[in-house]
């Protein structure tokens, strides 16, 4: 009996629908981090305004400990290999394993967004308040800092989670825009450079919104094709070879065209210098590290799964895909001198390294992937939270002008970014070369080995700029009226984490790849 | 009249919808065919919905109206915080962040 007739049958008789049930443990911690960003919505409208930020902090932060601690459970007890909550949400191991590397890398970027070492922090302390306006000397004399940008956060790393274990193309399609739409309005609350900052916002969401509009679409055209959303479905389809073909070429290339969008794979890319250099600085390390595991995530699933038996067809554009992105992304960055903007394109250019990991489908592929990404998230927070600490009145001192000898006036911290860009770059004994590495490798064994030349090539040219930002920071002498250092204690922490991650990932990486190569033993679950 | 029709429907609709995002210049208006693309895609849900026989794509369409809803509460705020500031949602205007 076919769904719709069981559900008019069930309607005729006046009976009851049966309820869903939902596995509430297997999905724990998406429901725990959803919670607590309802709970920090309730603080908000109900506590005083001088105890909301003591009450934020430690909320999300537990919110997001105890949720990575479920996490580490639901994977150490057994090895789940099943869907959850009637097939929409899958629990499998690589799932568990983005899922951990997103609640890592949030409590990272969490000590950013709390910082306050200077006392303000890098939030607008009211953001509707207009920009150079009498409101927001008013709220910038009491000294009080609006503080919704802790629930915003929550609700996005919850969508962040829900992202690469949905098994069903409209649940992908919530959690996008779950995960989205409050980092539309996280990019648009800086407290300095706010037109710059209001500007990212509409960009993102304007373009976002586009982007979404075609992954919905390409999710009808593949619903007309294969009768369902569920990933399984559809992959049973096409591997019956049923159904229009033009329905499910049309569906997977919208499709395709929304999820690159994520990713900000090239040729749609253009949003991503432009709001990584606008959003406040924390907010531009979390939609580095975390938004980026969650995109590639789907972007995982949706081929792993449901296009495997497609191989042949989104092959080659996918190649082609991953070359302008890994090629174009580095030729850009060299002609950037803000900071942010060319790690913006530095970004580009590691998504499409990690490309050429979805283009294996192998399963040193997908471990590879995994731990690129995990070792790049804590490489780039890290960078990130170093640009926030360097300053002058004005705020971040983000041209690189501003930068030059840097390392005089504060070898460590200069030594510290430096090897951020050195890990970057891929220099061996640093997390970035293992996973380039692993990716690379992986290409090679699915006879992808051009793609592998290029990527190494293209390295090669993104070394340069790399190498020309350590080359500006302490082969030049440092300007009288140079940026100074500020660093807050969170900030601190969070470079270290960073650090300690990026040198013992490249170092002693053998944990971490045997824990990735583990978690997809079975791959994705169907 | 068979779904087919409401299908071309559909594809002329987000089609119309996603060339006015990439000409027009209002804000505003920019955000109004992102949400004429949303429901051709509505439209498209239910004719399949129809063609198949079952109720999946009706429901989806729910759930794309509400995510929809969602994403005006948030790009009318944001589009708004920019009006305030520039005294006007002109998308072109927005042009502080470049190359």
């Amino acid at each position: 009996m076919s769904r719709s007739s069981h559900v008019s049958a069930v309607l005729a008789q006046g009976g009851e629908i049966p309820a869903p049930h939902i596995e509430y443990g297997q999905i724990g911690p998406l429901l725990l981090v959803l919670g607590v960003a309802v709970a920090g919505v309730l603080v908000e409208a109900f506590a005083g305004r001088t105890w909301r930020y003591y009450l934020q902090v430690p909320v999300a932060f537990l919110g997001l400990a105890g949720a990575l601690v479920w996490t580490i459970l639901l994977g150490w007890r057994d090895d789940p290999h099943h869907v959850a909550a009637e097939g929409a949400l899958g629990v499998d191991g690589p799932t568990l394993f983005l899922q951990g590397t997103i609640l890592v890398l949030a409590l990272v970027c969490l000590l950013l967004i709390a910082e306050r070492g200077d006392g303000r922090g890098a939030f607008a302390a009211q953001a509707s308040a207009l920009p150079g306006s009498e409101a927001e000397q008013r709220t910038a004399a009491a000294g009080i800092t609006q503080t919704e940008v802790f629930p915003l956060m929550m609700f996005a790393v919850g969508g962040m989670l829900m992202f690469p274990a949905s098994n069903d193309l409209l649940t992908m399609f919530v959690a996008l825009e779950v995960m989205s739409l409050p980092l539309y309005l996280l990019c648009g609350l800086a407290r300095r450079r706010r037109l710059l900052s209001q500007e990212a916002a509409v960009k993102y969401f304007l373009l976002g919104a586009f982007s979404s509009a075609f992954f919905l679409y390409g999710t009808a055209l593949l619903y007309g094709y294969a009768g369902s959303v569920k990933l399984a479905d559809i992959a049973t389809q096409i591997s019956k070879d049923a159904g229009s073909e033009t329905l499910l070429l049309a569906g997977v290339a919208l499709l395709s065209a929304g999820l690159l969008f994520k990713l900000g794979a090239v040729p749609f890319h253009m949003w991503k210098p432009d709001v990584y250099q606008g959003a406040p600085t924390p907010i531009t390390a979390l939609m580095a590290s975390c938004t980026l595991v969650a995109a590639f995530g789907a972007i995982l699933r949706v081929y792993y799964v449901a296009f495997e038996t497609l191989k042949w067809d989104w092959e080659p554009i996918l190649w082609g895909v991953s070359i302008l992105t890994m090629v174009i992304g580095a030729i850009i960055a060299i002609t950037q001198t803000d900071l942010k903007r060319m790690l913006a394109y530095s970004s580009i250019a590691h998504a499409g390294f990690l490309l050429t990991g979805v283009v294996a489908t192998n399963q040193n592929g997908l471990s590879g992937t995994l731990f690129y990404l995990a070792a790049y998230g804590f490489t780039t927070i890290g960078a990130f939270a170093v640009i926030t600490m360097v300053r002058d009145a004005g705020g971040e001192a983000a041209h690189l002008s501003r930068w030059a000898g840097l390392g005089k006036r504060s070898p460590v911290v200069a030594g510290v970014f430096a090897f951020f860009l050195l890990a970057f770059a891929g220099i061996p004994l640093t997390s970035g070369f293992t996973g380039k590495f692993a990716v690379f490798k992986a290409a090679v064994e699915a006879h992808a080995t051009p793609l592998v030349v290029v990527g190494v090539v293209s390295s090669a040219v993104a070394a340069f700029f790399y190498v020309r930002v350590i080359v500006v920071m302490f082969f030049s002498e440092p300007e009288a009226d140079g940026p100074t250092v500020v660093a807050g204690p969170a900030t601190a922490a969070a470079v270290a984490l960073g650090l300690t991650a990026t040198v013992v990932l490249g170092v002693l990486p053998q944990p971490l790849l045997d824990l990735a190569g583990h978690a997809t033993t079975h791959m994705f679950v169907r | 009249m068979s779904p087919g029709h409401y299908l071309a429907l559909s594809a002329i609709l987000f089609t119309i919808g996603a060339l006015g995002v990439l000409v027009r210049r209002n804000a505003i208006v920019v955000f109004m065919c992102v949400e004429l693309m949303l429901n051709a895609t509505n439209l498209a849900f239910v004719s399949f919905s129809r063609m198949h026989g079952e109720l999946d794509g009706q429901i989806i369409a729910f759930f794309v109206m509400v995510v929809a809803a969602a994403e005006v509460v948030v790009g009318l705020a944001i589009i708004m915080t920019i009006f305030r500031t520039r005294r006007s949602s002109s998308v072109d205007d927005a042009n502080l962040l470049k190359y």
